[in-house]
């Protein structure tokens, strides 16, 4: 069995046919992480028990689950097993997908390399001095090193998109409030989804429609409105795509991305879509100061829990309530959450909320109406996911705002809610380039079509070449 | 000068629903410790707020009790804090858009009585319950051990902010006695403060008699009644009184009363100024009360309020002291009210509920009034004994004045004439000494004509009818 190249549908044929059993499916995927995974570390840890006949799946580490020890790769965490389900993982429990295991990512989802792990980083199929991209790097690299057939990840500012592009491999972040948070461990609740992320758009779909939906345990979810569709078209005919120029002309885009990226949108004319230029100067260039200023408030305030009191890392002889809690929280966590925890209380403080969360949430109105007011005129629009293709481990480690700018290009549309797919659209010095398409909220359908449409016509070969 | 004292309050009431604010686990405060808790209340990570509707529907009729403004658009914020009573480090409060806003309670008293401001009434959820274990020998820092029950973590539990509008510790003393009234009738909560499900802060500050100004103030924490409450607060006007009295200047700052050492005084503490951080709720949608509810629906459900029942009592002629007294229990007023309905006048009913009923460990709720109200007509008619046998009895089902009143003494002047006019003209001599002045003899003949009817006479009729006869 290839699984390298088996996708999620042939696997799902191949148990309704009998050829294989769910079973040998799980063992052959075991084998290969066995085989594989010391080099590249996508695994945090791995489930010997195949529950269910469906095909496996790996879970991004912060997804909850009952008995499964589940860390969001923090030494604070470890050694924490929930006594819960994740909505998401129930959704996966009942549609019979036996869990390979649960895979790296940056401590607490705070990253684009995965680097950030508290338990050591993951690196790239593709060429394994290089990072995956971040934070769901684990769940893409195990993907794309045909560690497993589909993966969960989760997204705030780019956090599925940009590390599928890297990998090689197609991910989606969908609508906020399409896919329930419950259980997920929370970073910037305002911005977290989880998503798919799997070797072809087709299986993004089917994973997906097995995820979505209304969850009376999150109040911030909503029913789809129309039921996900396999994208069978191959062509783009009716579409039209927008072409921000902010997004595809921003400083940083390496011009082997734009390259690939144009053979992209010349290959989309060709299958019929009308792509016009258009602009979006509010949304980039605030983007990303918002974002920061957002994300880490609301990660200050979900990472107030971590207090040694009920469970996890506790640090010892402390002489009272208070230095037990500041000896665990600096023992339990790394530097990136400490930084964000820092940025975050000093913008909520008295005083400073109104100039910093206030105005941020104020920008984020306008961005999202600059976003809504494109999707008048626009099916989709049509970007770079990353500025870079996959870049050395250790290269951004000692600036985290050149680590900050791997998300430029994914943080706009997060910021407004809507849905990004980012489909691998070529190679750029050997290295995946991805392409990102976003479209408005609930657009997922549409995103799914062109997607496939795109991926059929440039024929991206998602097994990473020096492992063919 | 003549100092007028000004005091406002921070009311906390436990709703009685079934289950937590934002989970369900079940209310139970009291229960064995950490046995009402699940991965939501006890903040595992991962887990989110699903929001009480029933919590919510009884915080807007309370607000609409206390005549608020219901807001459109209610939002849950996020309250910061480390400590080991707050699993999330965070509270989940309300901050400045509460549910309820501007209302007021009417306080009646003497001379028309007081409206109370109600700044604002909102919605979150309790802290759980943190036990210190004393300091072990020789250490600095207090408690060898700390255990958390978190079991009360996360019951519903409404904050109610009045204006400075209160003058005296008495009147705040009413107030609270009022406002608690208000919240038990409406069923949403057992406001009890011996099991914590009513708990407040006072602050106080006195100034100038008619100046308006406000000066600093202090905050008493951690009174367990209401007379308790009250004592306090005169203690602490007196206080401050004496300070400004001397020339010096009152600091602001807490004062934790002891609630098991009534007579402690209280610990001060330097009031810090603590940065919450607010944080509108993310995991939360904002609460939109007037689509959601019918709120001329919700306002039709209320129960008469308290504070107009107490008015009526009032203009029923009653004293402040009896109609309060009576006003805590509705089945006593309506008991009193159907004594009033019967014709008894308004003081002696309010008595008899207060004072018979209360004695006879009668259940006003189960007292067949209209029943009762025909014996206590007859209260003088009948001897004491059938009259307390028949109070004893107004509760029991089936209980008719007709069998107690056959008992009815001799009262009647056309029976009790023949008897006296017989006993006179038996004892001529006697008749003829009580005329001649000796009108201690009243006492004979009333023993007499007692005699002779085997007591069932009234005495306050034989001695009125035999006076008349004997000076005629």
């Amino acid at each position: 069995m290839d699984t390298l190249r088996l996708t999620a549908e042939e696997a799902a044929r191949l148990l309704d046919r009998g050829e294989a059993s769910s079973e040998e499916l799980h063992a052959a995927y075991r084998a290969a992480i066995d085989e594989r995974d010391p080099e590249l570390h996508a695994f945090l840890r791995t489930v010997d028990e195949v529950e269910g006949g469906g095909v496996p799946i790996a879970f991004k580490d912060l997804i909850s689950t009952r008995g499964v020890e589940t860390t969001a790769a923090s030494k604070i965490l470890a050694g924490y097993k929930p006594l819960f389900d994740a909505t998401v993982a129930t959704r996966c429990r009942d549609a019979g997908l036996p869990l390979l295991g649960k895979t790296n990512m940056d401590e607490f989802a705070m990253g684009s390399s995965t680097e950030n792990s508290g338990f050591g980083p993951t690196r790239n199929p593709w060429d394994p001095e290089r990072v995956p991209g971040g934070s769901s790097g684990g769940s893409t690299a195990a993907v794309a090193a045909g560690f497993a057939p589909w993966a969960l990840g989760s997204d705030t500012g780019g956090s599925i998109k940009q590390p599928a592009a890297l990998c090689g491999v197609v991910g989606l972040r969908p609508t906020y409030g399409t896919v329930s948070r419950y259980g997920i461990v929370a970073f910037a609740s305002s911005l977290d989804q989880i998503g798919p992320i799997t070797k072809t758009v087709r299986d993004c779909a089917l994973l997906y429609r097995t995820i979505a939906g209304r969850d009376p345990c999150d109040s911030t979810t909503v029913e789809l409105p129309q039921p996900v569709e396999l994208p069978e078209a191959d062509d783009l005919r009716g579409l039209k795509i927008g072409v921000p120029k902010e997004l595809n002309e921003a400083e940083g885009i390496e011009p082997g991305v734009t390259e690939q990226v144009n053979k992209s949108l010349d290959l989309a004319r060709e299958l019929g879509a009308e792509l016009e230029e258009c602009s979006l100067p509010r949304s980039v260039d605030f983007g990303l100061p918002c974002y920061y200023l957002i994300a880490p408030s609301e990660a200050s305030s979900n990472l107030a829990r971590y207090d040694a009191v009920r469970y996890g890392h506790r640090a010892e002889g402390a002489a009272d309530v208070r230095e037990m809690y500041a000896r665990t929280r600096d023992e339990g966590f790394g530097d990136e959450p400490k930084r964000r925890i820092m940025l975050g209380t000093y913008a909520l403080s008295a005083g400073f909320y109104e100039a910093f969360y206030g105005q941020a949430q104020k920008v984020r109105t306008l961005i999202k109406q600059e976003h809504d007011a494109l999707f008048e005129r626009f099916d989709l629009l049509v970007s770079p996911t990353s500025p870079t293709v996959a870049f050395a481990l250790g290269a951004r480690t000692d600036n985290p705002l050149a680590m900050y700018l791997s998300d430029v290009l994914t943080i706009p549309s997060n910021m407004a809610g809507m849905p990004g797919l980012s489909v691998p659209c070529g190679l750029s010095e050997g290295l995946p380039v991805g392409l990102q398409l976003i479209g408005p909220q609930f657009s997922e359908n549409t995103l799914f079509r062109a997607g496939h449409a795109l991926e059929q016509a440039l024929g991206f070969d998602f097994v990473p070449e020096r492992l063919r | 000068m003549s100092w007028e004292p000004v005091i406002g309050l921070e009311i906390h009431v436990q709703l009685k629903t079934q289950s937590k604010m934002f989970c369900r686990c079940a209310v139970g405060a009291l229960d064995a410790p950490n046995t009402r808790t699940c991965p939501i209340c006890l903040a595992h990570p991962g887990t989110l707020p699903v929001p009480n509707k029933q919590a919510i529907e009884w915080t807007i009729k309370l607000g609409l009790a206390l005549q608020c403004e219901i807001a459109e658009h209610a939002v849950f914020h996020r309250k910061h804090y480390f400590y080991p009573d707050n699993p999330k480090g965070y509270q989940i409060s309300q901050y400045d858009q509460p549910l309820c806003v501007g209302g007021r309670l009417r306080l009646p008293g003497a001379g028309g009585g007081d409206e109370i401001g109600i700044t604002r009434a909102h919605l979150e959820e309790d802290a759980a319950k943190t036990l210190h274990v004393g300091g072990a020998e020789g250490r600095i820092h207090g408690a060898s051990s700390s255990h958390v029950d978190f079991n009360r973590g996360g019951t519903p539990l409404v904050e109610i902010v009045t204006e400075p509008d209160l003058r005296s510790a008495d009147q705040s003393r009413r107030f609270l006695q009022l406002l608690r009234q208000t919240v038990v009738e409406l069923g949403i909560s057992d406001a009890e403060m011996e099991k914590g499900s009513l708990r407040f802060d006072v602050n106080v500050s006195v100034r100038p008699e008619g100046s308006g100004e406000l000066r600093t103030r202090t905050e008493l924490k951690n009174m367990n009644s209401f007379a308790f409450a009250a004592r306090g607060i005169e203690r602490e006007i007196e206080r401050q009184i004496g300070i400004y009295e001397s020339g010096g200047e009152v600091e602001q700052e807490t004062l934790h009363f002891d609630p098991t050492r009534e007579d402690a005084p209280p610990l001060r503490s330097k009031e810090e100024a603590q940065d919450y951080r607010y944080l509108p709720e993310p995991d939360l949608v904002p609460v939109e009360p007037l689509s959601e509810w019918s709120l001329d629906t919700l306002r039709a459900e209320l129960p008469e309020s308290p504070a107009a029942r107490l008015e009526r009592l009032l203009s029923a002629g009653l004293e402040l002291r009896d109609a309060e007294a009576l006003n805590t229990d509705l089945a006593r007023v309506s008991l009193f009210e159907t004594l009033l309905a019967a014709g008894i006048e308004p003081k002696s009913a309010a008595a008899f509920v207060l004072n018979e009923v209360t004695r006879h460990e009668v259940d006003p709720a189960k007292v067949d009034g209209a029943e009762l109200a025909k014996v206590l007509r007859e209260r003088d008619q009948i001897p004491r004994e059938a009259f307390d046998a028949a109070v004893a009895a107004s509760a029991e089902s089936g209980f008719a004045a007709e069998a107690y009143l056959q008992e009815r003494t001799v009262a009647d002047a056309s029976e009790l004439d023949p008897v006296i006019d017989r006993i006179l003209s038996e004892n001529e001599q006697q008749v003829e000494a009580f005329r001649g002045g000796k009108e201690g003899l009243l006492g004979f003949f009333v023993g007499q004509v007692m005699r002779e009817t085997q007591g069932k006479a009234n005495p306050k009729v034989v001695n009125e009818r035999l006076l008349e006869k004997l000076r005629a």
